[in-house]
């Protein structure tokens, strides 16, 4: 038998493969995000300035509404044909499918996260004058706080009914801190870090992610079973 | 170890008010097979999702192998297999995607092409699931099943949606497993059909047995239930 890290590179690959033959799925979620970040500009109206001071909080907007469409997607292919009872079936430690799913749905939200932020600097005007690899690791960060508890929501609400709507709104009051770290890291990222506050915003960001992405796992076998 | 594969003591299970098993006691031996009927609702699908540790029991103990599923849960799910109503396929990978998650999660990716080329589907191993009949995604099933070398096997339904070749090859698969030392449990609506293949039967009715003797005998007993 594998040891569950090992497990968790099988399940990985498994859900990465499976976002891949569903590729018409990943164009339609990038496809709303760039809407809803359009959306945004139309709503502030034509005021350039306001709109590339914001442009990290309406890209981690877009990178949340679509979340919610890619955390739910991962969960429904699972009871498509009942496939995650297979899994379950097998004597494979929680720990791994819980961190091969949430690491498969961070890194898809990583790369659309990548392919909002040409859309933003477009659409809103901006650029960055602060460092982009640390543009980089706010969207990975911020990805990783997104898809921890995302994982776990959206294993909770798949069964349930109107589970639409409920994996939002359980997520959303669960990821406002990482929201807001993000959002903050991002913006400094783009418009510039005169008082060195970017590693104080990441600093708050590692930690929301090692809080969820420790007690997370430990909760989805129970959420498994239930 | 108590020697037995399956050992089943006073097993309830209840849905709020309603119970869907009450009082079942059940006790097989590695090698031998049972057959489940009862009308739908019954309990029998039921009955097989808590043995295979699916489904907590509400009351009662189960044993598979000597192994309490409620002590220790991996142990008790490598040694069952359950073969359901539903496929546990991933439709939008390949049959031999399908398999090789199970086999490398289990250590056995050696197995896949082998188990693909023994339930005859060899030559769609490259196919992707969601374009398969009904029949296929059942033999995919079973190659799940094998797989797992397991000391208790569970069947719900296995000759559903299979055409004749699939029924021999559910018919031979059942020699195979209990010649080879599985217990099997199936559960059927095919009475006539699984008593001539199996050793006991039990009949459910509202969650409680109501009949218990050789399978042979299983279909008259059901009859004669069913005119009291």
């Amino acid at each position: 038998m594998p040891s569950w890290p090992s497990q968790t590179l099988i399940v990985l690959r498994k859900d990465l493969l499976l976002s891949w033959r569903g590729r018409a799925r990943i164009v339609a979620m990038i496809s709303f995000a760039v809407v809803a970040l359009m959306l945004f500009s139309f709503a502030v109206g034509p005021n350039s300035d306001v709109l590339s001071r914001h442009a990290g909080g309406y890209l981690w907007l877009a990178l949340l509404l679509a979340s919610v469409l890619s955390l739910g997607e991962s969960f429904r292919l699972e009871l498509e044909d009942s496939a995650l009872e297979g899994l379950q079936l097998l004597p494979v430690d929680p720990r791994a499918l819980f961190f091969g799913k949430a690491l498969a749905n961070a890194l898809w939200l990583f790369l659309l996260g990548l392919v909002l932020v040409p859309a933003s600097l477009a659409l809103y005007g901006a650029s960055i004058e602060g460092s982009p690899l640390a543009l980089a690791a706010f969207i990975g960060l911020g990805s990783l706080g997104l898809a921890g508890p995302g994982t776990l929501y959206s294993g909770m609400t798949s069964r349930a009914q109107g589970s639409d709507v409920l994996l939002p709104l359980l997520l959303f009051p669960l990821v406002v801190p990482v929201l807001l770290a993000a959002t903050k890291g991002t913006t400094l990222a783009l418009l510039g870090d005169p008082m060195d506050q970017v590693p104080s915003w990441g600093a708050i960001l590692v930690c929301f992610d090692l809080v969820y992405w420790s007690l997370c796992p430990l909760l989805f076998g129970r959420v498994l079973d239930d | 170890m108590t020697g037995l594969a399956i050992d089943v003591q006073a097993l309830s299970r209840g849905f709020g008010a309603r119970w869907a098993l009450s009082g079942v006691n059940l006790r097989l031996a590695p090698g031998a097979s049972l057959l489940l009927a009862g009308h739908n609702g019954a309990g029998k699908t039921t009955l097989l999702r808590i043995l295979a540790g699916l489904l907590p029991p509400t009351s009662g103990t189960v044993r598979i192998d000597g192994v309490d599923p409620a002590v220790d849960s991996a142990a008790a799910r490598q040694r069952v297999a359950l073969l359901g109503h539903r496929g546990q396929h991933y439709l939008e990978l390949t049959a031999r995607e399908n398999l090789r998650v199970p086999a490398d999660l289990l250590g056995r990716a050696d197995d896949v092409d082998g188990l693909l080329a023994r339930v005859g589907l060899a030559d769609r191993a490259d196919d992707v699931v969601g374009t398969f009949s009904a029949g296929m995604k059942k033999r995919l099933s079973f190659a799940r099943v094998l797989l797992k070398r397991p000391s208790v096997v569970l069947l719900d339904e296995p000759w559903g949606q299979l055409d004749p070749a699939g029924f021999r090859f559910v018919d031979e698969l059942l020699a195979e497993l209990t010649d080879g030392g599985a217990a099997v449990l199936v559960a059927t609506h095919l009475v006539a059909r699984a008593g001539e293949l199996l050793d006991h039967g039990l009949l459910l009715s509202g969650g409680t047995p109501r009949w218990v003797g050789p399978a042979c005998d299983l279909h008259d007993a059901m009859v004669a239930h069913e005119e009291a």
